[in-house]
């Protein structure tokens, strides 16, 4: 296996899903010749062309509107959105239309869109571009939510997600995209969407978390050995469909639940899980279940005030720490 | 040139419209459908001059008041009527309802409950159509209100750009629900909309069928040639208020009664038939009288057709993997 960069990763399953599958396109805005604002879709024009890497006018509704009619007619798009903070402006065509085609036609049609955006705190972009949206996606039946951490559940589970005949949110992390790590190459290797994968094994707590603060709580995890901590780390990588059973096996193990997400703690995904939790495995809880989240504010400008918005590996020690 | 045949094809195509519309409300007010209908009495002319001519690979995008593109489009009555009556033989098994009836074996590409938002689905269906270097079109049906979306706006100017083979099809009936279209728009006539995204802009008469078909299939044919997208404005009006719960007393009397008197497309049409002696009273009867037995009929089927079944509602939120997509899809050739 080679080691490679999160972004390549992404780019090599778009490539690999393209050379496949000949209805497997690309459009969104500076997709093209650019290659991406994150460089996650460098390469692909030199090798597939205008045709299938295609630059949009700056139409966040067009592209999702564009992608869902595409799809009807036998199509497989991969429709970019920048941000995760402009799905707000293409809502309605995720939301009202993609998540809602099959169910309203009576399964008459199939939509396999991909929405392809990344999210959460990075580069100083504040707060109109730093923002953790999950949680908007994972409310609408229908779609599909996917979130990455490493280079190799990035492309396995883009693959998968471009082969899926249902709608799929899929949400890189602008930290992660310079991030390494081993990469499968060939065909075969994808990653089923639905399946959590446990990032380190432990017995005295669950931390429950996706996308980058699986990384840093990963980090936790290694400064609460040092207390005789033993934390075992749970990365859903995909929010829906939820892997439940791999969540509950965990929190049955070592009886106590904290879960890590740089969303707003206010409705966030975490509160969902919290409550599956008590729902299903409340007789083995040892302690409540812990939300280590964001502030409920806007994300910030400079440099602390941003890193005391959002959780960190200092943060989720603390609060393992509280419930142990 | 219109032949004999086919103006008796157009003539029955919007008396069956109207037929449909009118047991539909009769079931609304018997409390059968308990979803408001969104009737499209008064605009016939339009769905039947446009998609007249359209071949059956064609694609069209329809709207909440879609039963007349459905019906041009050879939809089938009595799956129509069960829908509406939330049966499991409706088009969508009773999921979807009036606003949402689609046959995409036919392909219509959805009917949309939400203004504007078939724009940029008929803008990718056509870039869809490109991609597979196929001559087929799409009709993209909205109201005059749907042009002062942000969703129209997007996806005409990006169909534009893209010299797709799309017609937007603006069916101008005055309102959007209560707001009259002046109070909504500075434009005198909406297909100058056009002017902003550089594409040409066709004004004309929604009620008069033969000069609908005329300026749709001069813009299919366009569009067909790969010459890119037509706005086509039809002025029309509609006869009911703007749902079946509606009636409509904003708008004057006198205008309603000028309309529906002196503006009738399909009773206009018959006179037309008649005063040019290209039809007799009894062949226009007798397709008066096979319409109201379709009708009948189609309503029976849908009447004594089980109710919704809750257990595939609840399974079909997400497909299956490996589904075929029933409006043609499968692989592209590129």
């Amino acid at each position: 296996m080679k080691t490679i960069k999160y972004r390549e990763a992404i780019s090599e399953a778009l490539h690999e899903e393209m050379m496949r599958d000949e209805t497997v396109f690309l459009l969104g805005e500076d997709v093209a010749g650019f290659g991406g604002v994150f460089k996650s879709t460098d390469g692909l024009f030199d090798v597939f062309g205008p045709t299938r890497v295609i630059d949009t006018p700056i139409s966040e509704l067009g592209i999702v509107g564009a992608a869902l009619g595409a799809a009807l007619v036998g199509l497989r798009p991969v429709a970019e959105i920048m941000f995760v903070d402009f799905t707000g402006l293409a809502m309605d065509q995720i939301a009202n239309q993609c998540a809602k085609f099959h169910f309203m036609t009576g399964g008459q049609a199939v939509v396999p869109v991909v929405i392809k955006t990344q999210g959460g705190v990075g580069f100083g972009d504040a707060a109109q571009h730093s923002q953790s949206l999950e949680s908007w996606h994972t409310h609408i039946p229908g779609l599909k939510v996917v979130m990455p951490a490493t280079p190799y559940d990035a492309k396995g589970l883009l693959k998968s997600s471009i082969r899926d005949d249902n709608p799929v949110i899929f949400i890189e992390h602008k930290l992660l995209y310079l991030t390494e790590g081993p990469v499968p190459e060939g065909d075969d290797y994808t990653i089923p969407l639905g399946k959590a994968d446990i990032k380190r094994k432990g017995k005295d707590v669950t931390i429950i978390s996706w996308s980058k603060m699986v990384l840093d709580s990963l980090q936790a995890a290694s400064q609460l050995e040092k207390d005789g901590i033993d934390a075992e780390v749970v990365d859903l990588r995909t929010l829906k469909p939820l892997d439940l059973e791999t969540i509950l096996q965990s929190v049955k193990k070592t009886g106590r639940a904290v879960i890590v997400h740089e969303a707003c703690k206010t409705g966030g995904y975490g509160g969902e899980i919290s409550a599956l939790i008590t729902e299903e495995a409340f007789d083995y809880l040892d302690a409540p279940v812990k939300r280590i989240a964001a502030l409920d504010t806007p994300i910030p400008y400079a440099e602390p005030l941003y890193r005391a918005v959002i959780p960190d590996s200092d943060k989720i020690v603390k609060g393992v720490r509280e419930i142990i | 040139m219109t032949t004999k045949s086919e103006k008796l094809d157009l003539y029955r195509l919007m008396y069956r419209i109207r037929s449909f519309e009118e047991q539909g409300f009769v079931s609304f007010a018997k409390g059968l459908t308990h979803g408001v209908l969104h009737l499209y009495v008064g605009e016939e002319a339009i769905a039947a001059g446009c998609i007249y001519d359209l071949r059956k690979e064609d694609y069209i995008t329809s709207t909440h008041r879609g039963h007349g593109h459905l019906i041009a489009k050879g939809a089938d009555l009595g799956r129509m009527f069960a829908e509406l009556l939330g049966k499991e033989s409706g088009y969508c098994h009773g999921r979807g309802g009036s606003m949402h009836i689609a046959d995409l074996s036919l392909g219509i590409l959805g009917a949309n409950g939400v203004v504007g938002s078939g724009i940029p689905i008929a803008t990718g269906a056509a870039l869809g159509i490109k991609y597979k270097r196929l001559d087929q079109v799409v009709l993209c049906f909205f109201g005059d209100a749907a042009l002062n979306t942000g969703a129209s706006h997007e996806g005409i100017n990006m169909a534009a750009v893209w010299k797709l083979p799309v017609v937007f099809v603006c069916e101008n009936n005055l309102y959007g629900i209560s707001v009259p279209i002046k109070k909504a728009c500075a434009l005198d006539t909406l297909a100058n909309r056009s002017a902003g995204y550089g594409i040409p802009g066709v004004s004309v008469d929604g009620n008069d069928v033969l000069a609908v078909r005329k300026a749709a299939g001069e813009a299919v044919a366009r569009a067909r040639r790969g010459e890119g997208p037509t706005l086509l404005e039809c002025q029309t009006y509609r006869w009911y208020g703007h749902f079946t719960a509606d009636d409509g007393k904003y708008r004057p009397a006198e205008e309603v009664k000028y309309w529906k008197e002196d503006r009738d497309p399909i009773k206009n049409f018959a006179r037309q038939l008649l005063d040019k002696k290209e039809a007799i009273q009894t062949e226009l009867d007798q397709i008066h009288g096979e319409i109201n037995e379709e009708i009948m009929n189609a309503f029976k089927f849908a009447m004594e057709s089980a109710p919704a079944s809750v257990e595939r509602m609840v399974t079909d939120v997400y497909a299956e993997q490996q589904r075929l997509i029933s409006s043609g899809g499968g692989k592209a050739t590129i």
